[in-house]
């Protein structure tokens, strides 16, 4: 029993890590209709950013937050203007392999910047976890876990209670259309990148301290996450966060009642046999197409 | 016709300078060494490279072997097996090096074998793959300690510790598994047993369901099998859920990254590591003492950064390489003769013995096991 708690609770902690991820890239899907297949990388800039302010620096927790999340926001505004703007045709598959380039190329960036060796962050609470039943939850889990909520919360007001926000979403129905009625659809866009690239620093940063950064960190976060936000549904900020959630506590279930070595293979059936059931994912709308 | 006179010119002079070239050549012994010095795998072949090169230079600055000045030819296969091959091809048929060591790791070291084995070159690889020297094939050699050591002296360890029964958790790459492999093959002969095996992802964020599961079957020790930085999650998660009992680490962690990654929660973990990572505390008594306080000095001061093991495997190779080509007169099959017979040679990486059974020489005493006290390295007796 006390160990099923404690299968529950890692499974949230890496529920959570994914699930911020998610929020991220559902945030872009559901106002450019474009999945960002670097959106890992911004989640690697933003610890990597952290790392050297925080820890090397030594800035307050605070101003150290806001300069990695604007490292994050300014790179995303940069990738959007030099890289998705310039594309002669902008097809979303062709769209889709610049974002993958993007995220070849930013590895790489950071691989010269920090170096191939793996950094540790100190937690932001106390090191001591939380005993709740005999099991052990993590004070950075909940850290983590609140950061996925404000960031879906906050985005979800952004898109549907301001008038910015509805432009964005304007643009993703109907660039053409959107830009008709008088929406700047490219500085939607520009902003959507943005937003989306800032949410990735925001995971970054708080998960961090739980695992360790490095270069390479980003892209088997940007995967799960993606498959976090595939569970939930894409363009759905609720459902990629509970997406992810279910996809941690899945996994650590499959590890810990199964087998640890077949932990991503359970893991995955079961994103199989959800798209198979519910090809639009858990939370999407009925029709395939959410508007 | 005036074509027909030039090439006829050029096979003559040809001719002629080949033997001198020949004769030339018989002067100098030149050897070949392949390292991993650009790519991922840098941090093996860089200092190997510099430590071949130091070591050729201290040898010729003392007259040579036998009146014969050494070269080293060295290539650099950037971790990559192809360019591994493509390098070996050049030594053997350009260059015509009399032997070979490296390349640094067990991938480029398994694609090269092939080629040295034809060509009948002697090879002393830098990797620690137990696949190079297992079969054992006459013309490969390595001075890198495999796995199966590193788990007899963890075992040893335990044993003399009385702990019976352990859980182990495993990174899921070829290093993992080749740990597993010989964490469950070794336990019997030691009397411990493993009641539960688990493995985790190289890039896992948490693995605190494995520890928990390990932690519930209630064993004696756990033993962590991985390279950084997924060892110091698993010491930061086991911290977390409290975990009293003894964690082992393996010999890949074995450097100060790790202290640094895991912070508090490497304290009072025990790994086995090569005696150079510890060369100060070791015993005056101890041969190898003398052997690494001198190679640590020539090497910093002529370069900038700290020693590694991985050096020390080439300063064994080129030494080892050395004492073999003694009354050889540069005949490969000599030398590997040589090689094969070389007896009590107390190096950097340990004690080798070679025998035509056991291309790696090394005993369980090539490592010693170190527990981590607050933040530093303390010898365990």
């Amino acid at each position: 029993m006390q160990e099923i708690v404690q299968y529950l609770f890692s499974g949230i902690t890496t529920g959570a890590v994914y699930a911020v991820i998610a929020v991220g890239l559902s945030m872009l899907y559901s106002s450019t209709e474009l999945i960002n297949f670097a959106h890992g990388e911004f989640v690697m800039i933003g610890a990597l950013a952290m790392v050297t302010l925080w820890v090397r620096i030594g800035l307050p927790l605070p101003v150290a937050m806001t300069g990695a999340v604007a490292a994050g926001c300014l790179l995303g505004l940069v990738f959007e203007r030099f890289a998705i703007r310039t594309a002669r045709n902008p097809e979303p598959i062709t769209l889709i392999i610049i974002t993958v380039g993007a995220s070849i190329f930013l590895k790489g960036v950071a691989m010269i910047i920090w170096g191939k060796d793996p950094f540790s962050m100190p937690s932001f609470s106390s090191h001591e976890s939380i005993e709740i039943f005999g099991a052990a939850l993590l004070p950075q889990s909940i850290w983590i876990v609140t950061a996925a909520l404000v960031l879906a919360g906050g985005i979800h007001l952004f898109l549907k209670q301001t008038l910015t926000g509805k432009a964005m979403v304007a643009c993703a129905v109907n660039k053409k259309a959107a830009w008709l009625s008088g929406i700047p659809s490219e500085k939607m866009g520009i902003l959507a990148f943005g937003i989306s690239a800032g949410c990735g620093a925001v995971a970054g940063i708080f998960i961090a301290p739980i695992t360790m950064s490095s270069y390479d960190m980003g892209t088997l976060l940007g995967i799960k996450g993606f498959c976090a936000a595939m569970i939930g549904g894409l363009g759905s900020l609720w459902g990629a966060f509970a997406g992810g959630l279910l996809l941690g506590i899945l996994e650590s279930l499959g590890a810990g009642l199964i087998s640890s070595g077949l932990k991503d293979a359970i893991a995955f059936v079961l994103l199989l046999l959800i798209l198979y059931i519910r090809p639009g994912g858990l939370f999407a709308a009925k029709e395939a197409k959410r508007f | 016709m005036k074509q027909k006179h030039l090439v006829l010119a050029m096979l003559v002079t040809s001719l002629l300078i080949l033997p001198v070239s020949g004769a030339m050549a018989a002067n100098v012994y030149k050897i070949g060494g392949i390292f991993s010095v650009t790519g991922r795998a840098s941090f093996l072949g860089d200092p190997e490279k510099k430590t071949m090169e130091m070591m050729v230079e201290q040898i010729n600055a003392a007259g040579g072997i036998d009146g014969h000045m050494l070269e080293a030819v060295i290539y650099d296969s950037e971790g990559d097996p192809a360019k591994a091959v493509s390098a070996v091809n050049k030594l053997i048929h350009k260059d015509k090096v009399i032997a070979i060591i490296g390349p640094s790791t067990t991938p480029t070291t398994l694609a090269v074998v092939n080629f040295t084995k034809r060509a009948n070159v002697p090879l002393i690889s830098c990797a620690a793959g137990i696949k190079i020297t297992t079969p054992v094939d006459p013309w490969v050699f390595k001075t890198a300690q495999s796995d199966l050591l590193a788990v007899a002296a963890v075992y040893q360890q335990m044993k003399a510790a009385g702990i019976k029964k352990i859980g182990i958790l495993t990174v899921s790459n070829a290093y993992g598994e080749s740990g597993k492999k010989q964490l469950l093959g070794q336990a019997e002969k030691f009397g411990i047993q493993v009641i539960l095996n688990e493995s985790f992802g190289a890039k896992d964020t948490d693995t605190t369901t494995q520890l928990a599961k390990i932690k519930a079957a209630g064993p004696d020790a756990i033993v962590c099998w991985g390279t950084n930085p997924g060892p110091a999650v698993v010491a930061k998660n086991a911290k977390q859920l409290k975990i009293d009992i003894p964690l082992y680490q393996s010999h890949g962690v074995g450097s100060p990254k790790f202290i640094e990654l895991a912070g508090d929660a490497a304290n009072g973990n025990i790994l086995p590591t090569g005696k150079i990572l510890v060369t100060s505390l070791l015993d005056d008594s101890d041969p190898q003492k003398k052997v690494l306080q001198d190679y640590q000095n020539a090497y910093e001061n002529k370069f900038s950064g700290n020693v590694s093991g991985f050096g020390g495997y080439a300063y064994d190779a080129v030494n080892l390489l050395a004492g073999a080509l003694k009354g050889s007169n540069g005949d490969k099959q000599k030398i590997r003769d040589n090689l094969e017979a070389t007896k009590g040679y107390v190096g950097a990486t340990g004690e080798f013995n070679f025998t035509p059974q056991d291309h790696n020489g090394l005993s369980p005493d090539a490592f010693v096991m170190v527990e981590i006290k607050d933040g530093i390295w303390t010898l365990l007796k």
